[in-house]
């Protein structure tokens, strides 16, 4: 049986979080981006946490650069992925929210992600452009429409320019890939096929 | 583990395109360590034995003797303990099909193997370049797919990614 999944990263992370400082009774407050803790975090209780945390892949910021790329990472993220378009410029919005001029945030983010936070955004807009593609099966205008892309024409041209591959293209790959894996899980039928695809995780 | 350095592990037989990868890996931002493997049954020894540290991504010739690099995909991605590898393949071709085959049979990234040193060395760069942000950024590695084959790579790795 294949089992499909829909899951919101920033929505798991944050309950695991709370569940282990509930665990480990550290009180804190939830905010917009994340959790603040009511006060500092004795050495003990954060090795606790940290180790606690780590075996999901999540860890404990402890370079405030690398805090400050990740907040920009989630304002990103969050603009990407809200239902209703955010009706500033990006680069108003990141400073307006942090608080910090956006000239001095675009140094922090290229000199820590071998990346300019403008590319940053096209890659995820670009992958919410897949996700959309494969797991609500929207057609491309249905997309460019969602995302607010002028036209099916600027998305197909960004969705090449980044991937290098047509809309068109990425879509018959996963339809493809998805077709192996079903002969894969049922091989006495497809005998004389070598199928493979991705595990669903 | 250290996230700031990358290990890459190279598959093909020919040593001087092992040399040319070395020396281009040198010359990019992202720091790496490079293995290298001749063949297909190599390749995969390497990644399935324990003592083996695993690579963050394995770069592999299209014709790999013994066992090609298609048959090492389809083996790499029903391997769960594999399932986070970027993989990266190449060929002397720019087919489409070389290309379809590829990404359909769980490959990552796809490009014709160029043979000026600058383009390998900003087509390199580009490929560590999104696999770190794949993995730093918690996004979905099954829709990583990149195409380096039709696009004119700049010296500047940066400008492939550049908007419309």
């Amino acid at each position: 049986m294949k089992l499909q999944i829909k899951y919101d990263i920033h929505h798991a992370c944050k309950v695991i979080l709370q569940e282990n400082l509930g665990k480990l009774d550290i009180p804190f407050k939830t905010n917009g981006l994340g959790v603040e803790l009511e006060k500092e975090l004795s050495p003990s209780q954060h090795q606790q946490l940290e180790s606690s945390l780590k075996k999901y892949g999540i860890e404990i910021i402890n370079n405030p650069k690398n805090a400050i790329v990740q907040q920009i990472k989630d304002l990103i993220t969050e603009m990407v992925y809200k239902d209703d378009p955010i009706p500033i410029k990006m680069s108003a919005y990141i400073s307006d929210k942090m608080n910090l001029s956006y000239s001095y945030l675009s140094k922090i983010f290229s000199d820590e992600t071998f990346t300019s936070i403008e590319n940053f955004m096209i890659l995820i807009r670009i992958e919410r452009v897949k996700q959309l593609i494969i797991e609500e099966k929207m057609t491309f205008s249905e997309v460019a429409w969602k995302l607010n892309y002028s036209s099916v024409a600027h998305l197909s041209n960004q969705f090449k320019k980044t991937t290098g591959l047509t809309p068109t293209l990425f879509q018959k790959i996963i339809e493809r890939r998805n077709q192996y894996q079903e002969a894969f899980n049922q091989p006495d039928e497809s005998n004389n096929v070598q199928p493979v695809g991705f595990k669903n995780s | 583990m250290n996230r700031d350095t990358l290990h890459i592990l190279l598959a093909d037989n020919d040593s001087t395109c092992q040399y040319l990868f070395s020396h281009a890996l040198k010359d990019i931002k992202i720091k790496t360590v490079l293995h290298t493997v001749d063949d297909g049954f190599q390749l995969m020894d390497y990644l399935t034995q324990a003592k083996n540290r695993l690579p963050n991504i394995v770069f592999l010739n299209y014709s790999l003797p013994h066992k090609d690099g298609i048959s090492c995909l389809n083996e790499i991605r029903r391997n769960p303990k594999l399932q986070n590898l970027t993989t990266a393949i190449y060929s002397h071709s720019d087919s489409d099909t070389f290309l379809e085959e590829a990404f359909v049979n769980g490959a990552n990234v796809y490009f014709k193997r160029p043979y000026d040193m600058d383009i390998l060395k900003s087509i390199l760069e580009h490929v560590c370049n999104l696999s770190w942000q794949y993995t730093n950024s918690g996004l979905r590695k099954e829709n990583f797919m990149l195409s380096l084959s039709n696009i004119q790579v700049s010296q500047k790795s940066e400008s492939v990614l550049e908007s419309a």
